[in-house]
């Protein structure tokens, strides 16, 4: 217990050195909890998805490739051949002003494990089927919509009700999306392939669409969130080492008083695990607010990237904050590892001279700079011949800690090579008084130097990503107008209308089905100048748009290109056995999947029962806003349904900033650690260099000249940092562009540069080295000279 | 509580069927039951127009019992249900139809009892009922009138029905006229007045087919059928019924059925039959029901055999049941299954076990 005391005792006479302990354990376990939060919620959201209406656990008939809804009279025909099947409309539909999905079911025939029953009970069954029906939401939908009651197990953004209302709300009487199977049929039955030919058999899908199409949005985020926890651990590491360096006095006294070396490291580590169960508590709840923050805009991005149904509220999960605090303890045991080794290995008889922090030696430089180039080397290969995501990945994990280990080598090559060249005693002492305290910095730089590449790649990464894709957006989106009619023949009459005020009315009519086995969607494309001259178009043979017009080739967007590996002219294949050459490869910016494109002709001859809801129309931009008003006015369409060139844009941009405004926020955060990781690392310092300094004083240096001797060395040492980070942020941004995007969304971007964000980058990291060595500058600044003096005299 | 537990709910508050919820549960919906017809004694059948459904009405059945024999004399029972119930009067097209509609297959050996069920909304094609021709289905359960010109619409049926590991079609061929019951088919069910609109076709000969798990059986015998609509609860205290039909050797016939009261006296009521369907009306009181033994089934005791007695017709029989473990576990679990009737009247019949 005294002993305990006595080792306690050191935090209560160095407070900051506490806090700093506590707070880069407790935001390196924020930002990592907090991506696990996001991706936990996210998840949970797919689940949930997924599991509605028992469909992770009941096969289903859906209907074949080529047609987009099931006849409901397929489902009485099924029926009445005696096939137990419960029909399910999903669509799109407009309550309340808001787009939601509506789910109809048909609780009299739904499966048990449709759970459907729990929502229609006894005395509300006549109510729920009897216009205008009870309606269901999650508890977060249900609070924003009228006339909606919560309901556990059904994804954000849907509302469940009964089938014949889903149908009248998204205006698709008779129409079917699938049929839920009963797991036990009766025997002898006919084949449902014989009663309804245009269905097929979908199995429950227990992996989960939803969890495949956004693996790779989460493991990026993931790798962010390790990454921050990586430059959190410097701080820590720095810290503890701090710790245990200044104990060393202590330990010997505690060891020669009898206290055996298994106890005092029990209590040693106990004191860690303490710690890091405070800090990672106070991180875990860091993290919750940070997620809860970034959670509505990462929501937002899944649903418009993927249509993914994503809660804009966060729960709180085992499977986040117990993850938080296990790494929070590992990370500090991981941390104090080396240092709780010496403690061990602690001579008791020894002088217990504090040694000035790990010295400079020429062997580990040479190592670590052998470890650089090897993995620099693993790099090289990887971005040459490796393939996948994960390698993606490793890649950027080879190239960050190789220019990691490498910029100590690099900074002490640089001091060495000056040193050569200046005169003067200052000077020189200055410069090798720098080298000499790289070690003890060297943690902290990397991790100032790992930010900022990480914010350089990234922010490069995501400026060429907006420029691309708003001149894109300006090629894709060249029609005035966008406008859906609600039914076959609202959409007809659209069309008449439109057809004498209009230049073009340009189909956007697509089928769902697989693309040489992919899923993907297949459009009809009129043959048409808005196309001609504006379609992205990657690759194409030269008479691309007369080969689509004429049905003799099929356009594929990049990323199906890509993960079907077609080139110009191989054959592609559609549904409902199409197959045509491919003639052309456009880009296709933000969807997830593969996309055809077929000649208009072509395409209603393969799928004549396509939906012909929506339409681009050309008209002069002069024009466009008071056709868009009559329109409205005629149609009484509701403001989903039109939409102007300008408002699509908007939209897509808005997306697009959202999905980057999480990559964003960790940035600055991460940014933020690497300054408090100096901080640490400057304050830990400052406290073992005054035996150092005090001769330099002594030999009549003033305190204030050595403080802003030492401010100088941390910005010098930051901006070298920063130059240093330059091509390393580049090479990340490259890793970026050409091999994670195209492993995780099938798109590769061109890379552009943008200096002025790199100054303003350096100009951020020297006034975060500034403001970090600000503090102990000004402790020196204010040191009485008796201390300084006293360096001369102290018993130690 | 699940939309089949509703159902159930919905048909405790009919007549004759029940569970017991102690007085205070249907009292709600009293007499006037949200616009439904209520059933009246004037009412003049007219046929075929009678047979389909009467939409007006809250609850109504197209109910067939068979006691059927294979080659050997093996005996066997067959039941075909179909039930419409109203959530609001008045019929409808497509899923907006306020009417519900619900089938119950059962077969019974002297072995094993084998029951289905279906749902099914209105107003798709999925179930319902034409009155001429007739025909009643729910999916691919089917009930078809083939009757010949002059003849009655229920006088020939062909039915089809099939659970998860039985099947039958029976043919059904009427040898006798309709017979109704209490006044003139309005059937009093409780003192306090319940009542409801009652006529049955009991001189079925049916021929047909069960399918068991072991494979087809021929089988021939005897059918009733019953139709009974109605928009009234059970009185509150009512918890529950016993209802027979019984085909003597003599030709007669005799629906006999008690509402058991708990408290208070239980309301009898019965039909006797003559072999050429004149009918005689029975008042309440008349009847009397011993329960002689019952069988543990689904946590509950089923009497399976009683002594039924009818002075009033010299009547005095012991019913036991062909398989005592005829339990219809069904979202709504009720008993039902073919019966051998011995004492002063020999036969054969059927019998329906509510409330238990």
């Amino acid at each position: 217990m005294t002993a305990l005391s006595a080792l306690l005792s050191h935090w209560r006479a160095h407070p900051v050195q506490l806090a700093m302990l506590l707070l880069g354990l407790a935001l390196a376990t924020a930002l990592f909890s907090g991506v696990q939060a996001i991706n936990a919620e996210a998840r949970a959201s797919y689940a949930a998805a997924e599991a509605v209406l028992g469909q992770d656990r009941l096969a289903r008939l859906v209907p074949a490739e080529g047609t987009a809804r099931i006849d409901e009279a397929d489902y009485v025909a099924l029926r009445r051949a005696g096939w137990l099947v419960s029909p399910v409309l999903e669509a799109r539909a407009t309550l309340d002003g808001q787009r939601v999905t509506v789910l109809g079911v048909d609780p009299l025939t739904a499966p048990p494990q449709a759970g459907v029953g729990a929502l229609a009970d006894g005395d509300t069954l006549a109510d729920f089927f009897t216009p205008p029906g009870l309606r269901f939401a999650a508890a977060e939908t249900a609070a924003r919509l009228e006339g909606v009651e919560p309901a556990d197990g059904l994804p954000p953004g849907t509302v469940l009700t009964d089938i014949g209302i889903a149908q009248s709300l998204a205006g698709a009487e008779g129409q079917l999306s699938r049929l839920l199977l009963w797991p036990d049929q009766p025997e002898g039955l006919r084949p449902w392939q014989e009663i309804a030919p245009a269905l097929r058999l979908e199995e429950p899908d227990a992996a989960g669409d939803l969890a495949r199409l956004t693996d790779s949005f989460h493991l990026n985020l993931t790798a962010f969130g390790l990454l921050s926890f990586a430059v959190g651990l410097f701080i820590v590491h720095a810290a503890v080492g701090l710790a245990f360096e200044q104990r060393r006095s202590m330990f010997r006294t505690l060891r020669a008083l009898g206290l055996p070396a298994g106890q005092l490291m029990a209590l040693l580590l106990g004191e860690l695990t303490l710690l890091a169960l405070v800090a990672g508590a106070a991180g875990v709840a860091l993290g919750y607010l940070l997620a809860a923050t970034l959670l509505p805009d990462v929501a937002a991005t899944l649903g418009g990237l993927y249509g993914a149904p994503v809660a804009g509220s966060l729960a709180i999960r085992p499977e986040w904050w117990a993850v938080g605090l296990g790494i929070a303890l590992a990370g500090t045991w991981a941390a104090g590892a080396r240092s709780l080794w010496r403690v061990w290995a602690l001579p008791l008889l020894a002088p217990a001279q504090p040694r000035a922090w790990a010295r400079a030696s020429e062997r580990a430089l040479i190592g670590q700079a052998a470890a650089a180039v090897a993995l620099a080397l693993a790099a090289f290969a990887l971005a040459g011949w490796g393939g996948g995501l994960v390698a993606g990945f490793v890649l950027l994990a080879c190239l960050l800690v190789a220019a990691a280990l490498a910029l100590p080598v690099l900074l002490t090559g640089v001091l060495l090579a000056v040193q050569l060249r200046v005169r003067g005693v200052l000077a020189g002492w200055f410069l090798s008084d720098t080298r000499q305290q790289l070690p003890g910095l060297s943690l902290a730089l990397m991790a100032l130097m790992l930010a900022l590449a990480a914010n350089i790649g990234v922010g490069t990464m995501v400026a060429s990503f907006r420029l691309t894709f708003t001149g894109w957006l300006d090629q894709r989106l060249a029609a005035e107008i966008y406008v859906s009619g609600r039914d076959a023949a609202e959409a007809e009459a659209l069309r008449a209308w439109l057809e004498p005020r209009s230049d073009a009315i340009l189909p956007i009519w697509s089928v769902t089905g697989e693309i040489s086995g992919e899923p993907g969607a297949v459009f009809g494309v009129k043959d048409h100048a808005t196309y001609r001259d504006h379609w992205p178009l990657l690759a194409a043979e030269p008479d691309v748009w007369d080969r689509v017009a004429e049905g003799r080739g099929v356009l594929v967007n990049e990323q199906g290109a890509r993960r079907l590996q077609l080139s110009l002219g191989d054959p592609v294949r559609l549904p409902a056995g199409l197959e045509l050459p491919l003639a052309g490869i456009y880009s296709d910016y933000g969807n997830p999947q593969a996309q055809a494109m077929v000649g208009l002709e072509r395409f209603l001859a393969a799928y004549p029962d396509v939906p012909r809801l929506a339409h681009a129309v050309r008209v002069a931009p002069e024009e466009a806003a008071g056709l868009r008003t009559a329109l409205v006015d005629e149609f009484g369409l509701p403001p989903d349904r039109v939409t102007d060139q300008a408002e699509a844009k908007r939209f897509s941009l808005q997306v697009f900033e959202r999905t980057f405004a999480v990559t964003a926020a960790l940035n600055v955060l991460t940014l933020g650690v690497a300054a408090v990781a100096l901080l640490a690392s400057l304050v830990t310092l400052s406290g073992m260099r005054l035996p150092q300094l005090a001769p330099v004083w002594a030999m009549g240096l003033t305190r204030a000249r050595l403080a802003r001797l030492e401010m100088l060395r941390t910005l010098v040492l930051a901006a070298l940092t920063a130059v240093v980070a330059l091509p390393v942020g580049l090479g990340l941004a490259w890793v970026l562009l050409a091999v994670i995007n195209v492993e995780a969304f099938g798109w590769r971007l061109p890379m552009r540069v943008f200096p002025s964000d790199w100054a303003r980058l350096a100009g951020a990291a020297l006034l975060a080295a500034a403001l970090a060595a600000a503090l102990p500058a000004r402790r020196l600044a204010r040191l009485a000279p008796a201390d300084l003096l006293r360096v001369f005299a102290r018993e130690r | 509580m699940s939309v089949r537990a509703a159902l159930i709910w919905m048909l405790l508050a009919l007549p004759a069927w029940g569970q017991g919820a102690g007085g205070q549960g249907f009292a709600g919906m009293g007499a006037e039951v949200k616009g439904f017809a209520l059933p009246d004694p004037d009412h003049r059948f007219s046929f075929p127009a009678d047979h389909g459904p009467h939409p007006d009405f809250r609850i109504e059945w197209w109910y067939l019992t068979a006691n059927l024999e294979g080659p050997d004399g093996t005996p066997f029972g067959a039941q075909w249900t179909l039930f419409r119930i109203g959530l609001a009067p008045g019929a409808g097209e497509g899923w907006q139809s306020p009417q519900m509609w619900m089938g119950h297959a059962g077969l019974t050996t002297p072995e094993a009892h084998f029951a289905a069920e279906r749902f099914a909304r209105d107003g798709i094609g999925q179930a319902g009922v034409t009155a001429s021709p007739f025909a009643a289905h729910i999916d691919d359960w089917e009930m078809i009138g083939h009757a010949a010109p002059g003849e009655d619409e229920l006088d020939r049926l062909t039915l089809t029905a099939r659970g998860a590991d039985f099947s039958f079609r029976l043919e059904a061929r009427a040898e006798g006229p309709l017979v109704f019951h209490g006044e003139d088919g309005f059937s009093v069910k409780s003192e306090g007045g319940q009542a409801s609109h009652y006529y049955s076709q009991p001189f079925y000969r049916i021929e047909g087919e069960i399918v068991l798990p072991d494979g087809p059986v021929p089988v021939t015998g005897r059918g009733w059928l019953d139709r009974e609509w109605s928009s009234q609860p059970l009185e509150g205290a009512q918890s529950g019924w016993d209802w027979f039909a019984m085909h003597f050797d003599s030709g007669e016939k005799l629906m006999i059925a008690q509402v058991r009261s708990g408290a208070r006296s239980d309301f009898t009521a019965a039909t006797w039959i003559s072999a050429d369907g004149a009918t005689d009306p029975i008042p309440d009181g008349a009847a009397r029901f011993t329960p002689l033994e019952t069988a543990a089934m689904a946590g509950r005791d089923v009497p399976v055999r009683w002594r039924v007695e009818l002075p009033a017709r010299g009547l005095d029989v012991e019913v036991a049941a062909i398989n005592p473990d005829a339990w219809m576990d069904t979202a709504f679990a009720y008993w039902e299954g073919p019966v051998r009737i011995t004492g002063t009247h020999p036969g054969i019949g059927y019998l329906e076990m509510t409330g238990y």
